[in-house]
């Protein structure tokens, strides 16, 4: 519309131009040439008021017409589409009140990352025997600020039971006094483990001690409000996190009353060694409702667990040649108090592992295992893996696992193999750490 | 009904001790958040300013720049591949007393910034923030994909090749950039940061004279480099880069590669490789018994050698050692 306008008022100067050049040539009566300046002038200015009238007309046209929803059909939005165009012909379709090219900008970053896991071997005793060959999960991720004081992750996961939200939280990084507030679904910041999503584990399953006392694969992740706070001293940095959640995590804890919340405390210690070397050091105290008092659906015992941990993580990696050496050791030991009915069970489990970069695609781990049972103490898993990681690039992942494990009560040691294949698409993700 | 029975006795039996553990917990958590709430902040330093800067480059740049006036801590090390920087928490708390954090962008540090940045808790350096200065806005940025990219490329940057600091040129633009940024923070010092900026002008474009004039009787000499971090210093100062040890940015060489790399090399005469000092050498020195070419190891960063001190001296030791070399290879 503002080019049609531009266009009248430039052909008018030509004209006023052309007309006035041969007049000058001719060298009229200025009357004359002053009265036809004036006759042009009118013109352009009823022409400029025409082209007003039909630019306030045409823009409550399009003011009045009604927006094109996203539930409409297609057909619908595309009959629309060419009266805008008609009238405006610069930015694109509207559709669903979303334009189509600035609101891409807003776009959070998104990634898909599979796993697909394949198992060989015999495993007796194993209470979750892999099969033989499954896309173990699917995750997607959607991350983006909010706005100046906000961002939001999700964390969708899609296995073979089904989808669900892995985790799903905003947090307020600027909250004044140095609070880093988190609210949402979250996996809780118990030990090491369990705050690690699948794909960035250095394993290809998690060990013993976070699947029979830390609730597994899906761990203690629940919905609830997390605080954390860089505690201020000269030597080192520490940091104290409390996390309050509904009590809704796997086998760990389970509350049937709105006020049986789980509450969860964390310390973390971190120093540099030196350029190359740090410690990683960690203690974790969880406690809630478990659900050994629950029968038919209602909670008669109002049993409680709780979780003490402590982990400690020791890194190496020369800063010149980062990117074909590192060592990475790591160790969880978890104690467990479970009540229950026949009394309380006293649970303890650890493990120990050692990651070692060969160069720059290839990695070689080994883990020891050794975990009792929540609620049979007496019942003692023990294993060992070895493990061999390649990497073709930052976005896949090769690895191959050999397990053996001795489970409790088997007179038989299961030896199984596993092979894992991972690739993400997407946004670029940060590193772990 | 004789198991609800036994739960019953049992849930008696150890009521009061798990409700003390779970008080005990409750108490500890509250603790944890009153603690952290009522605890005073920490007190920063007033009277200089706290910059970090992702890289040395950066830093250095802003050292020329700030002076005494400021405080100056870089992350990665020059001699550190700065793509694959490990998110410490020891940055975290470099980064929680920054008043300007001054970022390389282009998705050089997407891998570790943002979880820092993130969890330093500090409003100022927070992403759009007033103190978060991305140092590649105003400066000449080069590779930026034409057509389509996808990760089959390799590590390939989607907004442009991120090493620009390479360019002296753009080293002048990003110190305005700081200066500017600075004097918004302390106008006071204006005068301060202005009069710098102009001395760090005059000293680099007599810098660049000296190294043009250095180079000029080798322009368009052609070399290989490893990664591609060198585009800026070759256009700035007239090497023909045309070929990379890397077959795609990011990913390591491959025999094939290797293979047809020396077959270009031997086909063109090409007598310098050029190796950023935190790559293996063990390719590029196959390469140069291959072809009778020079590996150089050649910082593409301030600290990437130690000689590579501050941002004159990056581009002093990286001309020095790539007029020498090509000295000692017989001129072209």
């Amino acid at each position: 519309m503002r080019r049609s306008l531009m266009a009248s008022v430039l052909m008018s100067a030509l004209a006023l131009v052309s007309v006035a050049s041969p007049a000058l040539a001719q060298a009229p009566d200025p009357e004359a040439v002053r009265k036809e300046i004036e006759q042009l002038r009118k013109e352009f200015e009823e022409i400029r008021r025409q082209y007003g009238a039909r630019l306030a007309a045409l823009e409550a046209k399009v003011a009045a017409a009604p927006a094109v929803t996203q539930e409409q059909p297609a057909a619908a939005a595309a009959a629309q589409a060419p009266v805008v165009a008609d009238i405006q012909p610069q930015p694109a379709p509207v559709s669903g009140g979303a334009s189509a090219g600035a609101s891409k900008v807003f776009n959070p970053d998104i990634a898909a990352i599979g796993n697909f896991l394949g198992s060989v071997g015999r495993s007796p005793g194993n209470p979750n025997p892999g099969k033989a060959l499954e896309l173990h999960e699917s995750e997607v991720s959607l991350q983006a600020i909010v706005d100046p004081y906000a961002r939001a992750d999700f964390f969708l996961s899609f296995g073979e039971q089904g989808v669900g939200v892995e985790e799903g939280f905003v947090t307020f990084p600027t909250i004044p006094g140095g609070v880093l507030l988190k609210v949402g679904k979250m996996r809780a910041a118990f030990g090491k483990v369990n705050g690690l999503h699948t794909h960035v584990l250095p394993w290809a399953d998690r060990p013993l001690v976070t699947r029979n006392l830390v609730g597994g694969e899906d761990g203690i992740n629940d919905a609830g409000i997390s605080v954390a706070r860089i505690i201020p001293n000269p030597w080192f940095f520490l940091e104290a996190t409390g996390q309050v959640f509904r009590g809704d995590s796997a086998d760990v804890f389970q509350s049937s009353r709105r006020g049986d919340l789980t509450y969860l405390a964390r310390l973390r210690a971190y120093q540099d060694l030196g350029e190359a070397t740090n410690i990683d050091l960690g203690a974790s105290l969880a406690s809630g409702h478990n659900n050994a008092g629950v029968l038919d659906g209602v909670d008669l015992g109002r049993f409680t667990t709780r979780l003490s941990g402590l982990d400690a993580t020791l890194r190496w990696k020369p800063l010149q040649r980062s990117i074909y050496h590192s060592f990475i050791a790591r160790s969880e030991f978890v104690w467990s108090r479970r009540e229950q009915g026949g009394g309380p069970q006293s649970a303890f489990g650890y493990y120990v592992s050692g990651d070692y970069q060969l160069g720059r695609r290839w990695f070689a781990g080994v883990r020891v295992d050794r975990s009792a049972h929540a609620d049979n103490a007496g019942h003692i898993d023990t294993g060992q893996a070895l493990v061999l990681t390649y990497m073709p690039s930052e976005f896949s992942v090769v690895r191959g696992m050999y397990r053996r494990t001795r489970y409790a009560q088997q007179t038989q040691t299961s030896n199984e193999f596993l092979m894992q294949f991972q690739f993400a698409i997407g946004a670029h993700g940060a590193h772990p750490f | 009904m004789e198991e609800r029975e036994g739960v019953r006795w049992c849930a008696t039996q150890l009521g009061s001790k798990g409700k003390r553990h779970m008080h005990m917990t409750r108490h500890v958590v509250t603790l944890v958040v009153l603690s952290s709430l009522m605890m005073p902040a920490p007190i920063f330093a007033q009277s200089k300013l706290n910059v970090v800067a992702t890289t040395e480059d950066l830093a250095s740049l802003a050292r020329e720049v700030g002076g005494d006036r400021i405080n100056v801590e870089g992350i990665a090390r020059g001699y550190q591949d700065p793509h694959f920087v490990e998110a410490k928490p020891s940055f975290i708390l470099k980064l929680q007393k920054a008043d300007l954090l001054i970022v390389v962008g282009l998705e050089l540090e997407i891998g570790w910034l943002p979880p820092l940045i993130l969890q330093s808790r500090n409003v100022k350096v927070q992403v759009g923030a007033e103190g978060y200065l991305d140092a590649s806005q105003r400066v000449k940025i080069l590779d930026i994909p034409t057509s389509q990219i996808t990760r089959a490329m390799g590590d390939v940057h989607p907004l442009g090749n991120p090493h620009y600091w390479m360019d002296p040129e753009n080293g002048r633009i990003i110190a305005r950039e700081v200066a500017d940024k600075l004097s918004q923070f302390r106008p006071g010092d204006r005068a301060y940061f202005e009069q710098r900026l102009a001395d760090f002008d005059k000293r680099l474009t007599e810098a660049e004279n000296r190294w043009s004039a250095d180079v000029a009787p080798y322009k368009g000499i052609k070399v290989v480099t490893y990664h591609r971090s060198f585009p800026n210093f070759a256009e700035r100062f007239g090497l023909d880069i045309v070929g990379y040890v890397e077959p795609r940015p990011g990913i390591p060489p491959s025999p094939s590669h290797t293979f047809e790399l020396i077959q270009e090399m031997k086909r063109l005469n090409i007598k310098l490789v050029l190796v950023e000092p935190y790559f293996d050498l063990k390719t590029p020195e196959a390469i140069g018994r291959s072809t009778g070419a020079q590996v150089l190891v050649m910082p593409p960063s301030v600290g990437g050698v130690k000689e590579a001190t501050d941002y004159f001296a990056l581009f002093d030791y990286n001309i020095k050692l790539l007029v020498n070399a090509i000295k000692a290879a017989g001129g072209k």
